[in-house]
């Protein structure tokens, strides 16, 4: 067993260097294949995530107090909104939290907010929606209550944003699966091809009595292997590429969508298992195509 | 060795082989000769089980062959070394690689390939090809590999399906004499062709299949047609 193992990877090794014509067009399909569908990963991920955070921002209604609302009547403010389901949570933020925030928000111009007396901000409360849709219930609500002197709600904006990622995401979905079918054709065209040039190969092996286990495993262990390499190289090229774009456009994405590109080595980590995976299945599931056809008799 | 009872197969409505009984001994060296489509070909395909027969029975090496099951093939083609008119070599194997790999096949251990395979590609004349690939070589030489190869697990039989049909006259009676040695050595040998001069020349035993039956199966034989 274990040396029928080492032999199908030796000879799988061997055989991947000897083929280099139909190794090179497997790896080429596979890795063309595995590089669309990496790419349109991290487009999406990032997309779910901008989308999610835009609309965690607009989960919020900001209660402006009146600057004689002191923090005790804050306090009883915050409880009764509480008691209300459709809210999740209340934070009190304080003048100086909010100045604060801002500056950091505002980045190396924060120097322009320094020239100013004094705080123009008021008081706050935070409020928290449980879902996006009770957001006018709990504004009007909210511009009821006494020592309030405005509420701010984005409502149109999270109108807009709603539908604009809802259609990103569709067409996203739609991409890929276009893609994907792609893909398949390209790599089953692939091994159409593969098959072609291993039919008297696996007649001659059987012609000295092998078994069709011992025809299998090498070729299997070389599908999978082709697998893997295109796994690598679509890897490393996803990382560069990804990189670069973080590096060229993160900016204009905290801008756009107030949020930045999920980290690169986080999402190499994740990948790189599913793509393994995914390249080795993709290989072994050609080879085990090939094969079929002349492995029966 | 090999015994055909009554053996009939046929394609759709045409004719493979007819009602053939035939008996070959071990050390036998028999020529199977005909004009094309007698049924040469089918004949050597249910000896190695690629096509079952209609009607009859085949037995190799004493055992009924008819109903083995899939499993049952490989060891029946390894105790049965196949030589061919077009050789068969692996092409991405190197001529060592390719004579390994009927090795490999049956387990044999790393130690054992390394030790057999010098000897039998030294009787072959084809030492200093080891490291070649088949499409670096001659014909002749293809043709020395494939028969290393066919003998490396010394097989009960050899059989050789127009081994000399690719070859030039000099080369093919080369081979001749190789075959005729491993013959000489206590395997039987049963070989296809059209090759008259040889047939004539090696004076060995000859069966004659014509339209799917055997028509002639004389010892010291000659050709005897014209094709």
């Amino acid at each position: 067993m274990i040396r029928g193992l080492k032999y199908a990877l030796t000879q799988a090794f061997v055989q991947v260097f000897r083929n280099k014509g139909m190794s090179l067009a497997s790896i080429f399909s596979i890795t063309a294949m595995l590089l669309i569908l990496g790419l349109f990963f991290f487009v999406t991920v990032n997309i779910n995530i901008a989308t999610e955070s835009a609309k965690q921002q607009f989960n919020t209604i900001e209660v402006y107090l009146l600057e004689e609302t002191s923090r005790d009547d804050a306090d009883i403010i915050t409880q009764s909104l509480l008691s209300m389901d459709e809210i999740a949570g209340v934070t009190y933020v304080s003048k100086e939290e909010a100045m604060e925030h801002f500056k950091d928000r505002w980045g190396d111009k924060a120097y322009l907010l320094e020239g100013l007396a004094e705080n123009p901000l008021p008081n706050s409360l935070r409020v928290e929606l449980t879902s996006l849709e009770d957001g006018q219930l709990i504004y009007e609500a909210c511009r009821n209550l006494i020592g309030v002197e405005d509420v701010r709600y984005y409502q149109e904006e999270v109108k807009k944003i709603l539908t604009i990622t809802d259609f990103i995401q569709q067409g996203a979905l739609i991409i890929i699966l276009f893609l994907i079918i792609v893909s398949v054709v390209v790599v089953s065209n692939t091994v159409k091809l593969t098959v072609m040039a291993r039919q008297r190969e696996i007649m001659i092996m059987k012609y000295v009595g092998a078994t069709n286990w011992f025809i299998r495993g090498p070729l299997l262990a070389e599908g999978m292997m082709i697998g893997c390499i295109s796994a690598g190289i679509s890897l490393g090229l996803i990382w560069m590429i990804y990189s670069r774009m973080v590096e060229l456009f993160s900016n204009q994405a905290l801008l756009l969508f107030s949020t930045s590109f999920v980290e690169v080595g986080f999402m190499m980590r994740n990948l790189i298992w599913i793509f393994i995976a995914l390249g080795m299945s993709i290989g072994a599931f050609g080879s085990i195509l090939s094969m079929r056809r002349f492995l029966n008799a | 060795m090999i015994r055909f009872e009554g053996v009939t197969k046929m394609y759709g409505g045409n004719v493979g082989l007819l009602d053939a009984t035939i008996k070959i001994e071990k050390g036998d060296f028999v020529f199977l000769v005909g004009p094309s489509g007698a049924g040469k070909s089918t004949l050597i395909k249910l000896i190695l089980k690629e096509i079952e027969p209609d009607e009859g029975a085949i037995y190799v090496n004493g055992r009924e062959i008819t109903h083995l099951s899939n499993r049952e093939i490989p060891p029946l083609r390894r105790s049965i070394g196949m030589v061919f008119q077009d050789f068969r070599l692996l092409p991405n194997k190197t001529v060592y690689e390719n004579v390994a790999f009927a090795m490999e096949v049956v387990h044999s251990t790393k130690r054992a390939i390394r030790r057999q395979i010098p000897q039998v590609l030294s009787i072959m004349g084809i030492s200093d090809k080891a490291d070649k690939f088949p499409a670096e070589l001659s014909a002749g030489e293809q043709q020395r590999v494939a028969i290393a190869r066919a003998l490396i697990n010394n097989p009960m039989m050899l059989i050789a399906d127009e081994p000399t049909g690719n070859l030039d006259p000099d080369t093919a009676w080369e081979i001749m004499k190789l075959i005729n040695q491993i013959n000489r050595r206590g395997t039987t040998v049963l070989m296809v062709t059209h090759a008259k001069d040889i047939v004539d020349r090696m004076g060995k035993r000859v069966v004659a299949i014509d339209k799917g039956r055997i028509v002639r199966d004389a010892w010291g034989g000659e050709y005897g047609y014209d094709d």
